[in-house]
């Protein structure tokens, strides 16, 4: 079996000489299966309850708030990838969004806005810096604990939840704060926090400039190493399917438009005349969706290209040999949940931004969905294996459940034996293929 | 008829002869050395040298402290005293990073893989290559693995995979390239051979023989005197935390080198050591 595997990617004219149907057609795309069972999952989940529903959930406006409701868990389970990946775990993700949510809506109402003045553009800039820097120096000190000072990161992050959950009450003294700067509400998405119709189109353009350009540069590196190419027909397959969803998703978040008083507020705001047959504006992307994508594209490119992303799959897949090899594997593991913090961070200023408005229980379960989030998406507990894509896809697996639930008028309690039971039976699934792919 | 061949070799001295010029200062000497875990001297005022060109065949028991003092060398342990010269110059080695500046490159019993990375990101573990923007450079990494891997197992063609998915003596053979893509000066390799096969155990012999004549100096660590007596130029029995002797391979035969090993006893062609039986 090993001899033909080696043969094949002997051969200059493609990997897929020599195994045919889907397998080779797997291979020729390199597809993950995985991540394409994944896809099949979400698309079983989404048409079983537009049915349920009786059409209701395969809809603009459904799947526009679906993308916001998934952005700050998802934004969360991309950090959550590195923490499983390198054997440990954060159960403090939830406390760390409550508390610098918290921190920044303090900040804001209390420093910023006096002191810049309402609505300046430097307001929202300075609390999203505010609370980054609070939510690395949170995950930093965890990291500090469980790297060099060897408490295991279960306990320290179980030490965290509480910790945190009660600073976010100390912050404020368990008062709700309100937002007053309305920049940094764009966060939290909503109608004003959307980019629109031409501006979507642009964001897409400059995603399939990137997506082609990607490609190229990939087929120039194998020519330069003179490795096989992928063969001309699957490169346009995939390329063809990426381009597809890019088109479709602006589609779809552009055919949901403004209601209409919405829209003829936004009408008399930019003075625009209202036609025969009332307006058409279309929501675009939403603030926090693009934030996720971002995170999520910065994540990647951290976690593959480069060293300290090597170094965390490294010493999951072996910890032993990571340090032998003279990996500073302390110094990785307290860099691990400072961005993890920081990330908990980006999360609480999308749902504060969301609500307009700190609370002292927000983010509270988070770390049970986000770390759901990253298992679901293929990320091993047992460490070494994981994708970002794959978490940003789990979270989204996770809030569509939750929301057809919701729209099916499902009593939370009810919810929450779904989503459990849910989660088992797909790490069930997973150990399964492991254990055949081994 | 290969129990006759097999009785010959036993009892023969060590058969090939020794060419390795030892009038120099060594490549290694590690001098005194003593490491003690929870109260146990896991080595106890151990020394030995190696030179260049130079195979030391390093024997004991399991437990006997071989591979702990080899891993002081390695820098995965630091000892608690005794010194450590690197062609006559003290080294300070503290951890692996330092150890593989002094050009000191180990093959662990473990092999030390990540399990859950290609080929390429193993042989480049702790020293990628990087490209000018900062980035990875996967490609150039596996175009170098591709260069060392057809020198060490031209069949090798399972670059994209994780090393799990990979035969022991194709993972054998990964080990075996990290640690002489670097120009490692001196090599150790600890049960190089434990777990390959006839074949696979032939090969690792050859690049034993090639790597000498590059002058690199090798550490061959076992608990079995038949998998390393033909390649050594030299012998150093270890038992209970110390040393009981070396010698010459030729001047002492297998018999000899086993009394060594089971019962610390040296015989008359081997230079007696803290641990040897005194009579």
């Amino acid at each position: 079996m090993s001899e033909a595997t080696s043969d094949t990617s002997l051969t200059r004219s493609g990997p897929t000489a020599g195994v045919g149907g889907f397998k080779g057609f797997m291979r020729a795309t390199e597809i993950d299966t995985r991540m394409l069972g994944m896809i099949g999952a979400l698309l079983v989940i989404w048409v079983g309850f537009h049915i349920l529903s009786g059409g209701t959930f395969l809809t603009p406006r459904n799947l526009w708030n679906l993308s916001v409701q998934t952005a700050s868990v998802g934004v969360m389970a991309t950090g959550m990838v590195l923490v499983i990946v390198t054997r440990n775990i954060d159960l403090s993700v939830g406390s760390i969004l409550g508390v610098t949510g918290m921190i920044m809506a303090v900040a804001q109402t209390q420093y910023f806005t006096p002191m810049l003045g309402y609505d300046s553009g430097l307001v929202w800039i300075a609390t999203l810096a505010t609370g980054l820097v609070c939510g690395l120096l949170i995950g930093g000190l965890q990291g500090f604990v469980i790297a060099y000072l060897g408490v295991p990161a279960f306990i320290v992050t179980l030490g965290g939840l509480l910790v945190w959950r009660g600073g976010a009450w100390w912050v404020a003294s368990g008062r709700t704060i309100p937002l007053t700067d309305e920049n940094f509400k764009l966060l939290g998405g909503g109608s004003d926090g959307s980019i629109g119709a031409t501006w979507s189109w642009i964001v897409a353009a400059v995603a399939i400039v990137f997506i082609v350009v990607g490609a190229l540069a990939a087929r120039r590196q194998r020519k330069r190493f003179k490795f096989a190419q992928k063969p001309v027909w699957a490169e346009a397959f995939t390329l063809a399917i990426s381009l597809i969803a890019v088109v479709g998703a602006t589609m779809i978040v552009n055919s949901y438009l403004l209601p209409g008083p919405l829209a003829r507020r936004y009408a008399e705001a930019n003075g625009i005349a209202v036609p025969e047959g009332g307006l058409e504006i279309s929501f675009g992307y939403a603030v926090p969706v693009l934030l996720f994508i971002g995170v999520g594209i910065v994540m990647t490119f951290i976690a593959k290209r480069t060293r300290f992303g090597r170094y965390v799959f490294a010493i999951g897949g072996n910890p032993e040999a990571a340090e032998l090899a003279g990996i500073n594997t302390k110094r990785v593991t307290l860099m691990v949940f400072a961005l993890m913090g920081m990330l908990a961070a980006v999360a609480a200023a999308i749902s504060t931004a969301r609500l307009s408005s700190a609370t002292n229980a927000q983010g509270t379960l988070d770390e049970l969905y986000t770390i759901a989030a990253a298992v679901i998406g293929g990320t091993s507990l047992a460490g070494g294996a994981g994708t970002i894509a794959g978490a940003m896809l789990g979270a989204l697996v996770m809030q569509s459940l939750q929301s057809g639930m919701v729209l099916l008028g499902m009593d939370t309690p009810l919810q929450n034996i779904v989503v459990g039971a849910v989660l088992v039976v797909a790490v069930w699934l997973d150990t399964i293929y492991r254990r055949r792919a081994a | 008829m290969s129990a006759t061949m097999e009785d010959i070799r036993d009892h023969g001295r060590g058969h090939h002869h020794d060419t390795v010029d030892r009038s120099g200062t060594p490549l290694v000497d590690m001098r005194d050395i003593s490491i003690a875990f929870g109260g146990i001297h896991a080595v106890d005022h151990a020394s030995i040298d190696l030179y260049s060109g130079e195979v030391v065949a390093l024997l004991g028991h399991n437990g006997a402290g071989k591979s702990t003092l080899i891993k002081i060398l390695s820098g995965a342990y630091k000892r608690d005293s005794g010194e450590i010269f690197v062609r006559g110059e003290k080294a300070s080695i503290g951890n692996p990073r330092d150890a593989k500046a002094y050009g000191i490159e180990t093959i662990y019993q473990t092999l030390a893989l990540a399990d859950n990375v290609d080929a390429a990101a193993n042989l480049f573990l702790g020293r990628e290559i990087m490209t000018p923007w900062g980035t990875l450079d996967d490609g150039a990494m596996e175009a170098e693995a591709r260069k060392v891997m057809g020198r060490l197992n031209p069949n090798f063609r399972r670059f994209k995979e994780p090393v799990k998915a990979l035969s022991g003596g194709q993972r054998q053979s990964v080990a075996i390239a990290r640690a002489i893509l670097f120009n490692a000066k001196i090599l150790i390799m600890d049960e190089p051979t434990a777990a390959l096969g006839p074949q696979e155990t032939a090969q690792v012999a050859d690049l034993i023989k090639e790597l000498k004549k590059e002058d690199i100096g090798i550490f061959l660590i076992s608990h079995d005197i038949h998998d390393v007596f033909d390649l050594s130029d030299r012998v150093v029995v270890m038992k209970n935390g110390q040393v009981v002797g070396s010698a010459r391979t030729e001047d002492v035969t297998k018999d000899e080198v086993l009394g060594m090993i089971i019962l610390g006893k040296c015989p008359p062609g081997a230079t007696p050591g803290p641990g040897a039986m005194k009579e």
